[in-house]
């Protein structure tokens, strides 16, 4: 064992929660340690999430433009032909180049990197968290006052239904198949199902999907989630609602899932069980157990309003912690963690973090639904626009979905936008800016916007509101 | 019955709820103090009108209109149904409060302002970063305000040039070093009216200095039997007021206000007395004095003791005043000059007892010694009259049996 290297900070975990904590921290002038189980930074969302899925949805979606859709634009081509091997490479290209630019960004902030698993030791004799970083064999003792736990989480499993990397996977093996799967069964309705189960279908494969709940995307606003079933139902996924998955009988590379849906007990047989029914934070390893690090009714860690754990100098971030899974949260939680740290006054703003989901037509929404407004008994004014009223949405052929925006019945200011519909997942971020804000509907609709744009259609939708859309 | 925003005072449009003494669904019994409201004159308490059980419709830190219903008393008892205190979260859960951006809400984090300290300049009052820097002040109110009742002598005055304005961004992070609170609406009238009170007038001081040994010996030999006839202390305050209204009469321009081209001479003799209290001194106003008896006088300023301890000074108490006497000497100060309360023309400063070396009769005796101040307004005191003003209130303090002869 080597001599202890002391640290003012060290970050466990390198992902879009750890590593933007760690650069931060070097911004303000810590002496900061990164520990990463993985070779390459940037955790799950990098490399085997949101940014590998986002490339195979690109590449899926021109695909399936180029087989379904350029004979609209009259563009006659021979139907395409899919070399799978060359999109993953393409894929895995994507995020190499991404991975590679945090490995530069660590390294041009001075941040000293660690390979390896880490295990909390506790404090020690200078008040320090002493941190041992295990790689083949090797042990390395680091320590720092500031420990941030940003170990993120994984795939939870079906009960019985235990995941082996063949025939029953996970979201990972789903992004590095090797061929089109000729039925995909989807266990899980939610936004990795829909994604994942979207790129196979747009492919080739036959895909369903298993919800145990009523509903698809069960936090989303309604209308949205039945505008993206119905999209998706058109593409030709198949759902099985308020369905519970029940066994799995293997037989070879095939599978037959047994399902009940209030029917009794049906079968589907398949070659590919995507199990996306969640994710569980990691908070198994790391030795969190062992220095007494408190954990909430629902399994994450429990923290105060300074991210800091019931271990003093120890803090936790992002899924390890309560609040939606999202890289985009756990990035704001290092940073604001990082600051209060620094005696800034700074705060994540829970209410206006923008989630999306990446089907097509892509979904998107900020702020709160028209269901929790009307449960917690806000009286609010919603306006509409449909896409299909929208010139650019038209010259684009994508006329599916709609705008939606509720605002204060009294003050007018904007309480959530949900947004259905071509490119949604940028559009979502002049709702976010206007909530961040303060802004009304009213400051949209007097926003000029771009001709032709879809951003027009967030105007509208703010005009609708106060009935004064000039083209609803 | 409702709970509102007291009248306060004749130019005190809104108040700050400081704190609730009680929650939402306490029973509250008739004159128990409920919540305490801070004005930019006075704290005051407001208590119950009603026994009963509280809803608590406005919360602590806002600052409401005169008359806003902030809460009400259920006489029948029952126990109210929701808590219905606003409670102010970043994001889509702020209500009222005025529109904000996400770099202006860190701003006020770090430098501890709440939404509602700062007037918005923006669109729709929205806060910009300017307003924090320079906080956008009330339009001044057409009629003159009446002055401010707290005057703290020795408070060094900042310098006229830009005082609203900051000297330098805050660097990025220096909590430890560096802590930013807004001013109470209290302290920021003080510092308003300190800073006019310099800028406004021609202010000048004079000093003497008083031998104390004779109103000693009376208060020392009358003590016990004016405790038992009057219920007074016998304090010195007394004295000096009485001083000063003698001093008075013989230099009416003392007494007297500038208003615009006008002198205006008083006939009355309002003096404001400075107690001392956890706030700073505070200065209340003794009416009609020259028709009190010292006793009276020492019973009244008793009485405004008690109503400091009690917040339950009213606005009343501290409006007006042609005179002030302050008393740097609570707080030990050997000599200090007090600043002006205009429209008044002058203020005297009292100062600690120290026993002193004095000449008396070509002889070095030891004597119990204060010196005094005398801060004016030279546009219409002159210097002599500035002088011999103080030194009659020399002579009667040193000498008191004439006061007590004549008055």
């Amino acid at each position: 064992m080597s001599e202890e290297v002391v640290f003012d900070l060290i970050v466990i975990g390198a992902g879009p929660g750890g590593y933007v904590a760690a650069i931060r921290g070097a911004q303000l002038g810590m002496k900061v340690a990164v520990v990463e189980k993985r070779s390459t930074p940037g955790g799950v969302c990098l490399n085997e999430g949101c940014i590998p899925s986002k490339a195979l949805l690109d590449s899926s979606e021109l695909f399936s433009l180029a087989r379904d859709k350029f004979s609209l634009h009259g563009i006659t081509v021979d139907a395409p032909g899919l070399d799978l091997a060359k999109m993953m490479s393409r894929k895995t290209d994507v995020v190499k180049k991404l991975t590679d630019g945090i490995t530069f960004l660590l390294k041009k902030n001075g941040i000293t990197r660690f390979e390896g698993v880490a295990l909390l030791k506790g404090a020690n004799g200078t008040g320090n968290q002493q941190v041992a970083v295990a790689l083949a064999g090797e042990t390395a003792l680091i320590s720092a006052s500031n420990v941030i736990l940003a170990t993120g989480s994984d795939a939870a499993g079906l009960p019985g239904i235990p995941f082996d990397g063949e025939l029953v996977v996970s979201a990972r093996e789903a992004l590095s198949f090797t061929a089109v799967p000729e039925h995909l069964i989807v266990a899980g309705g939610g936004v990795i199902g829909l994604e994942l189960g979207s790129v196979w279908r747009r492919l080739g494969a036959r895909v369903t999907v298993i919800e145990m709940l009523p509903n698809l995307l069960p936090t989303m606003d309604r209308q949205v989630a039945e505008q993206v079933s119905r999209s998706l139902r058109k593409q030709g996924i198949q759902f099985k609602l308020g369905t519970k998955i029940t066994g799995l009988v293997k037989n070879g590379e095939r599978g037959t899932v047994q399902f009940d849906g209030g029917n009794g007990t049906e079968e589907l047989i398949c070659d590919k069980l995507l199990v996306a029914v969640g994710r569980r934070p990691v908070t198994g390893s790391a030795g969190l157990a062992a220095l007494g690090i408190t954990l909430t009714k629902s399994g994450r860690v429990a923290i105060d309003e300074d991210y800091q754990t019931s271990v003093p100098g120890i803090y936790a971030i992002g899924d390890l912690v309560d609040g939606p899974m999202l890289a985009h949260k756990a990035s704001e939680e290092g940073v604001v963690c990082v600051e209060r740290m620094s005696g800034m006054k700074s705060l994540v703003e829970y209410d206006i973090i923008p989630g999306v989901v990446y089907t097509w037509p892509e979904a998107a929404s900020v702020g709160q639904s028209e269901e929790q407004l009307k449960e917690g008994g806000v009286a609010c004014q919603s306006g509409r626009f449909n896409f299909a009223a929208l010139g650019r949405a038209r010259c684009m052929d994508e006329s599916e979905g709609f705008v939606k925006i509720l605002a204060d019945q009294e003050t007018d200011r904007v309480l959530g936008v949900h947004i259905v519909g071509p490119r949604a997942s940028d559009l979502i971020a002049e709702a976010v800016a206007v909530m961040s804000f303060n802004g009304t509907a009213r400051d949209i609709g007097l926003t000029c916007h771009g001709h032709p744009t879809l951003s027009e259609a967030m105007r509208e939708a703010a005009l609708d509101l106060h009935k004064e859309a000039i083209h609803g | 019955m409702d709970i509102k925003i007291p009248e306060v005072g004749e130019s005190v449009r809104e108040a700050l709820l400081a704190k609730w003494f009680k929650k939402n669904g306490d029973v509250v019994t008739r004159d128990e103090p409920l919540c305490e409201i801070e004005t930019d004159k006075i704290t005051l308490d407001l208590n119950a009108d009603a026994a009963g059980v509280l809803t608590i419709s406005a919360a602590e830190g806002t600052t409401l209109a005169v008359g806003t219903v902030i809460g009400a008393i259920n006489e029948s008892g029952t126990v109210a149904a929701s808590p219905v205190v606003a409670t102010a979260p970043v994001g889509v859960t702020e209500g009222t409060l005025p529109p904000t951006s996400p770099s202006v809400r860190r701003d006020m984090r770090e430098q501890g302002i709440a939404p509602h300290q700062v007037t918005g300049s923006g669109k729709g009052g929205r806060i910009t970063n300017e307003d924090l820097v320079t906080p956008v002040r009330e339009t001044a109110p057409q009629t003159p305000v009446p002055p401010v009742a707290v005057i703290v002598p020795s408070v060094p005055v900042p310098p006229p040039a830009a005082p609203s304005v900051r000297s330098e961004e805050p660097p990025a992070y220096t909590s430890s070093r560096d802590e930013r609170r807004p001013m109470t609406p209290l302290r920021k009238r003080i510092s308003e009216r300190l800073l006019a009170a310099r800028q406004q007038t021609a202010m000048l001081t004079t000093f003497n200095d008083a031998d104390l040994s004779r109103i000693k010996s009376l208060r020392s030999t009358y003590r016990e039997h004016f405790i038992q006839r009057h219920g007074a202390p016998l304090g010195l305050m007394p004295f000096f007021v009485k001083a000063c209204i003698e001093a008075l009469k013989e230099f009416p321009l003392v007494n007297a206000s500038i208003d615009g081209d006008d002198i205006v001479y008083h006939h009355y003799y309002d003096i404001g007395v400075a107690i001392g209290s956890e706030k700073g001194l505070i200065v209340p106003v003794l009416r009609d004095v020259d028709h009190l008896k010292l006793f009276e006088i020492d019973k009244a300023i008793a009485g405004f003791s008690e109503k400091i301890k009690t917040n339950r000074l009213a606005i009343s108490d501290l409006e007006g005043g042609t005179f002030t006497i302050s008393n740097g000497g609570v707080y030990g100060s050997m000599l200090s000059t007090p600043i002006l309360n205009p429209p008044q023309s002058a203020v005297l400063g009292m100062h600690a007892i120290q026993d002193r070396a004095v000449v008396v009769d070509g002889q070095i005796v030891i004597r119990p010694m204060m010196y005094l101040a005398l801060s004016y307004d030279h546009r219409i005191i002159d210097g002599r009259e500035a002088v011999g003003f103080l030194k009659k209130v020399k002579e009667y303090i040193e000498n008191p049996e004439e006061l007590l002869l004549e008055g």
